[in-house]
């Protein structure tokens, strides 16, 4: 199949705790004819914490890496939602001649401000893709949540819509499955309030939790690895204090796309999640 | 030879306090031609209008100046005083030095008075060339045409053919009533909507004076007040109105059904069908994007795809054989001599904002829907019932300000009526169902109206309705609830309702179409498409295109009382114009010389009114001719034209060429 | 925030004219319908909510703005932003002030916060990456409360997702991008 090259930005959780994200993406990359490329030596993009106390800092961390994929001639393509909204939001400030400069100054590298960076959802969700369906997610209704930081604000980040985005929503029914038609697909779950404020994630990620499960979702597909942590690690703790089950499995748009182009669980490494999605994909006939 | 009389001003100390006027007078008694002048403390008390009069007469005056304040005053007035001395009222000329001098200048007065005597210099040397001008008289078509069918358009046709003037009505749905016959009760006083309507619904179906034309619109209007030439397009209703005795047969039986627009799709109705049952006219007519049998018509001209079934049921069952599948669409010309637009308007749609469902959920609906679903008429016979499952909702939202005071969506501006309808339907909710819980989201209450406030309090006090100070930033489901999150930033903490149903207080937009509609007419509209009147506060029914008045929401956002009143201004307007025999034209308008007219045209581009025309000499060229009873005067075309060949009377070139060089010699 | 007596608005602070022109937002604008606090994710933990953060701009009250707790609960989610009626970007106009905050060395109101701040960028000031491991480690330590979310770290480590030291060759460049910066 004929390569598409990218410029492959994982960011840090992709290396870290989310490494099955960065698995499944390269899986199903490989398939659909996407060829990631990963920056040499790239770095944190600063994530909520750099722009938040340093304006400067929040501007050089994200360029050095766009200074890199500039200079390889490639299209961008982030996978963690914080990374594709940093580098966007960076590039805005950018457009300011003099704050250009600033930054070139800082990174102490020529940078032009002339790449193009998409998320991942968006490049294998492209309908010019050559997708090979083996196992139609037949039966699997599926609550897309895309966060904050993919969409908004649409103005600048140009993805999707704000309130009711439909990329993943129809990549999933391309894959067979049936996206669930519910209000929370960018509501907040509290982003990086985990370490200081679990709190905070645990009351906000409870409603997106609630939310899927009344409208009938058998599992939530996420597109961010913060998204993920919050529903997926903090799902543990909002049990506790509801004293209730929850467990709705918190899946990465890849390995779904994964399980569909008819890999397996273990490559996909399913068995990474702390509410473990077996028992409902093998009820489901999806997995063995 | 011209004998020159100039008259100058002191408005009080308005321009005396500046200039000097003895130098004055003193510097125009020298001008060329000048055979008289004078001051006055106040020219245009009669005192000062007599003097005038007095020294045309003693000194044998045969043109004017008069030296005071702007033309836009006074013009009338002083033509007035010459004309009485037995002057043509267009030889005498106005200069302005109080506007355009005294008081602009009052930091100099040296320099103001020498520009003061420059501006009587000018005026001199233009009065000097003034030729006689006489009003051309135009005759009056006494009939008025009245664009929409609303509550205003009824009251402004019922006033005017009142009066005894004829009166054609165009609406362009099937039935008149506009927005109000879909309402249920009316605030402040709660009175049934029809029960008020309806009657003024059938007295101008009944009107000896009254044309009611439905399903019609206005295709080109030309000509100008008093005369204009209108074509309207009857379209096609596949009914033989004449024929149809309104039985009800046909639309009980027709087998298709479709969303109802008079129910906001809350409801259903036939494919030939009345909009509502109280309908004027009560006669059906047929929708042809849903109608079996027209179906099956386009079918038959391709065979392409499934055969729709050939029905024809109306046409079989009608007793009058009122079924007439041939109906063409017809072109009416009519004259009329005034002309009044009352287009209303249209609720916005808040399908466009994503965090309040984006007209995804079928339980969050707008304020109309909720008016359909307690109408006794509506489609649920006036229960309030929610659409998803048919449920009595017990806990009700109402969210405020929906498409109005949002520059983000290019509404910015209050929608005035959607406050107090608010209260209305709290009150109303309450009324169907006592257990009903009522939350009312608000930014600011805005009840401005004759017995509005007492209303609004009676939605706390009767229907104890909790009105919230917030916007709402969304609703989402969750299950068979919907949650509505706002801030009560009166006690700034974030607020989240569980509800059954959702109303938003959609604001008001201008119609559709009303942008065509007003090009045809060559009347202006706001950026929100609202049409523009004349004056805001002092032409609040008239335009800026002669015998052509508006009214009612299609202004901007109004109640019914404010329509109704806006309406019947329109109409006394209307009739003043009518009850004239004769209208006399502004003989100042452009003139084309046929000799030195070359044929480009170039007038017939700019010209805003339309006044050029074509006419073919003798010798055969066809050149420009100027419509006098259109043109306004404003002598765009004189620029345009390249040869030079378009003279304004009473502003010629000559004229302004010599009111230039008087200021250098 | 300060309670007793009255407050003493300011038509046209210094302050108001210095968060306008930071943020490059028309703070003036805003007539405080709430629908920024309403869609807030985290309005029910800040003592001023974003509506009466905006509120203590207007007025010029300084103090008030960079004591509160707003500007450090706030996680830049744009809600407000993109849903406000005359497009004020709140989120700017808190960071602003925020910016400021830190700048002015002000007491904040949300330790923990500016603490994981801080924590996260030591992180990758030296090793060019966030090192999750190592800043959870620190930042428990840091906050006093070492054994947070400690129950679950075997489970975590068993699954192989806490990588034990971060694996990255750019942190030289990356530590002079910081002390340019910081000059
Ligand atoms: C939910 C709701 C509740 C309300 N409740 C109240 C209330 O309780 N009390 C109150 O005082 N007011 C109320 N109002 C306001 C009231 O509806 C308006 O004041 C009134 O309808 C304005 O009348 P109108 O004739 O100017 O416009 P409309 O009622 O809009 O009538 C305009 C007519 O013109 C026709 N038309 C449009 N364009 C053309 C065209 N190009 N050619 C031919 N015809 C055309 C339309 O079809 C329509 O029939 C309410 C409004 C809403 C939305
Ligand atoms: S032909 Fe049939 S579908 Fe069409 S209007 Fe008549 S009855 Fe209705
Ligand atoms: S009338 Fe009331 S609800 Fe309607 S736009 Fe104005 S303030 Fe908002
Ligand atoms: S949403 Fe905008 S206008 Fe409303 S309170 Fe917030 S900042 Fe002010
Ligand atoms: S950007 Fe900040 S203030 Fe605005 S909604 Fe998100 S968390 Fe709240």
């Amino acid at each position: 199949m004929a390569q598409t090259p990218y410029a492959y930005f994982p960011g840090c959780t992709l290396h870290g705790t989310m490494l099955e994200y960065n698995a499944s993406a390269r899986l199903v990359c490989e398939a659909a004819g996407v060829d990631l490329r990963e920056l040499k030596d790239w770095n944190c993009c600063g994530a909520w914490s750099a722009h938040t106390t340093d304006y400067m800092l929040g501007l050089a961390l994200p360029a050095r890496n766009l200074q890199k994929a500039e200079a390889m001639q490639l299209p961008m393509v982030v996978p963690c939602a914080v990374g594709f909204s940093r580098m966007k939001l960076a590039m805005h400030e950018m457009e300011n001649p003099a704050v250009l400069s600033a930054v070139n100054q800082a990174i102490d590298k020529p940078f032009k401000n002339s790449v193009v960076v998409e998320p991942l959802l968006k490049v294998l969700a492209s309908d010019s893709l050559d997708l090979e369906v083996k196992k139609p997610l037949q039966g699997l209704k599926v609550a897309c949540y895309y966060g904050c930081l993919l969409v908004r604000p649409q103005k600048i980040l140009k993805f999707d819509d704000e309130n009711n985005p439909q990329t993943m929503d129809k990549l999933m029914s391309r894959l067979g499955a049936e996206p669930v038609d519910w209000d929370f697909k960018t509501e907040c779950c509290g982003a990086g309030m985990s370490m200081p404020r679990p709190d905070v994630v645990n009351r906000l990620s409870s409603k997106i939790l609630l939310a899927a499960r009344s409208m009938g979702a058998d599992c939530i597909a996420v597109a961010c690895p913060m998204c993920h942590f919050n529903l997926d690690f903090h799902q543990r703790e909002v049990e506790a204090e509801r004293k209730e089950k929850i467990q709705m499995p918190a899946l990465y748009f890849t390995q779904l796309m994964g399980l569909a182009l008819g890999f397996s669980a273990k490559k996909l490494m399913l068995d990474k999640h702390l509410v473990d999605p077996m028992p409902m994909l093998k009820s489901k006939g999806m997995a063995a | 030879m011209a004998r020159i009389g100039v008259f100058v001003c002191h408005c009080g100390s308005n321009i005396a306090g500046v200039v000097d006027i003895n130098r004055t007078v003193e510097a125009a008694r020298k001008m060329p031609q000048v055979v008289y002048a004078a001051d006055a403390k106040y020219t245009c008390s009669e005192a000062g209008q007599s003097a005038i009069r007095d020294a045309i007469k003693q000194h044998r005056l045969n043109r004017v100046v008069v030296s005071a304040c702007s033309p836009r005053m006074h013009e009338n007035t002083f033509r007035r005083t010459v004309a009485s001395a037995g002057l043509n009222p267009y030889l005498m000329e106005i200069a302005n030095i109080r506007e355009h001098c005294s008081w602009v200048h009052g930091d100099n007065k040296e320099a103001a008075t020498s520009k003061a005597i420059d501006l009587i210099g000018m005026a001199v040397a233009k009065v000097t060339r003034d030729e006689p001008l006489t009003p051309k008289r135009v005759s009056m078509t006494p009939r008025a045409l009245v664009i929409g069918g609303g509550i205003t358009g009824i009251q402004a046709a019922l006033d005017i053919a009142n009066a005894g003037h004829e009166v054609v009505l165009v609406e362009r749905e099937p039935s008149i009533g506009g927005r109000m016959s879909q309402l249920d009760k009316t605030f402040p006083t709660l009175d049934c909507s029809a029960c008020i309507l309806t009657p003024k619904m059938v007295d101008l179906a009944q009107h000896p004076k009254i044309t009611l034309l439905t399903s019609a619109e206005v295709k080109s209007v030309n000509g100008f007040v008093g005369n204009f030439e209108v074509e309207i397009r009857q379209k096609s209703r596949l009914v033989d109105h004449v024929k149809c005795t309104g039985c009800g047969t046909c639309w009980q039986k027709c087998p298709e059904n479709v969303n109802s627009e008079f129910d906001m799709g809350m409801g259903k109705r036939k494919s030939i069908y009345i909009p509502f049952a109280q309908a004027v006219p009560n006669k059906p007519v047929i929708d042809t994007a849903s109608c079996r049998y027209i179906k099956y018509l386009k079918w038959a001209e391709t065979k392409e795809g499934k055969k729709p079934p050939e029905c024809r049921i109306c046409e079989k069952i009608c007793p009058t054989g009122a079924i007439d599948w041939e109906q063409p669409e017809q072109i009416l010309t009519e004259k009329f001599g005034a002309i009044v637009v009352a287009t209303g308007f249209k609720t916005f749609d808040h399908s466009v904002l994503g965090e309040y469902g984006g007209g995804r959920i079928p339980d969050v609906i707008s304020g109309l829907q909720l008016e359909r679903l307690m109408s006794a008429s509506g489609p649920t016979g006036g229960e309030v019932k929610r659409p998803s499952d048919g449920a009595h909702p017990k806990t009700v939202v109402i969210v405020s300000c929906v498409g109005s005071r949002d520059d983000r969506i290019g509404r910015p501006y209050c929608s005035k009526i959607c406050c107090m309808y608010n209260a209305k339907h709290a009150i109303m909710l309450k009324e169907h169902d006592p257990e009903i819980q009522i939350y009312i989201f608000y930014i600011d209450v805005r009840t401005g109206g004759k017995d509005f406030e007492e209303f609004y309090r009676r939605s706390q006090q009767e229907a104890g309705a909790l009105w919230i100070r917030g916007r709402v930033s969304k609703i989402h489901r969750e299950g068979k609830k919907l949650i509505v999150r706002g801030e009560d930033s009166l006690i700034g903490r974030p607020v989240e309702i569980p509800a059954d149903l959702v109303v938003l207080a959609t604001g008001v937009e201008a119609s559709d179409g009303v942008v065509g509609l007003a090009q045809t007419l060559n009347i202006s509209h706001d950026s929100y498409n609202f049409l523009v009147e004349a004056h805001p506060k002092l032409r609040p029914v008239e335009t800026h295109t002669d015998g052509v008045f508006v009214a009612g929401a299609a202004v901007g956002p109004r109640d019914i009382p404010e329509s109704v009143a806006h309406g019947g201004a329109a109409a006394a307007k209307a009739i003043g114009l009518l009850s004239k025999e004769e209208l006399a034209t502004d003989p100042m308008t452009a003139i084309v010389d046929p000799v030195k007219c070359v044929s480009c045209f170039a007038c017939h581009e700019v010209c805003p009114f339309g006044a050029p025309e074509k006419e073919t000499l003798r010798d055969g060229r066809t050149v420009s001719v100027i419509n006098e009873s259109k043109c306004k005067g404003c002598g765009l075309c004189i620029v345009a034209c390249r040869p030079g060949a378009i003279n304004l009377r009473g502003f010629t070139s000559q004229q302004v060429l010599a009111e230039v060089t008087s200021l250098w010699r | 925030m300060q309670m007793a007596g009255a407050i003493t608005p300011v038509a046209s602070s210094e302050f108001l004219d210095y968060v306008g022109k930071q943020s490059g937002q028309r703070i003036m604008d805003c007539y405080q319908c709430g629908k920024c606090s309403a869609g807030c994710p985290t309005a029910y933990d800040m003592d001023l909510t974003p509506r009466q953060m905006i509120r203590a701009i207007q007025l010029g009250l300084k103090e008030e703005a960079l004591k509160s707790s707003t500007i450090w609960m706030c996680v830049s989610c744009q809600t407000c932003s993109v849903r406000c009626p005359v497009q004020i970007d709140i989120a700017k106009a808190i960071e602003a002030v925020r910016l400021l905050a830190v700048a002015e060395k002000a007491p904040a109101a949300e330790k923990n916060v500016k603490l994981y701040h801080q924590v996260f960028l030591k992180s990758v000031e030296f090793t060019g990456r966030l090192y999750e491991m190592g800043l959870s480690v620190a930042f428990n330590m840091l906050s006093r409360h070492p054994f947070t979310g400690m129950d679950i770290l075997p489970t975590m480590l068993r699954k192989g997702k806490l990588a034990l030291m971060p694996v990255f060759k750019g942190t030289a460049e990356v530590e002079a991008i910081f002390a340019r910066i910081k000059r």
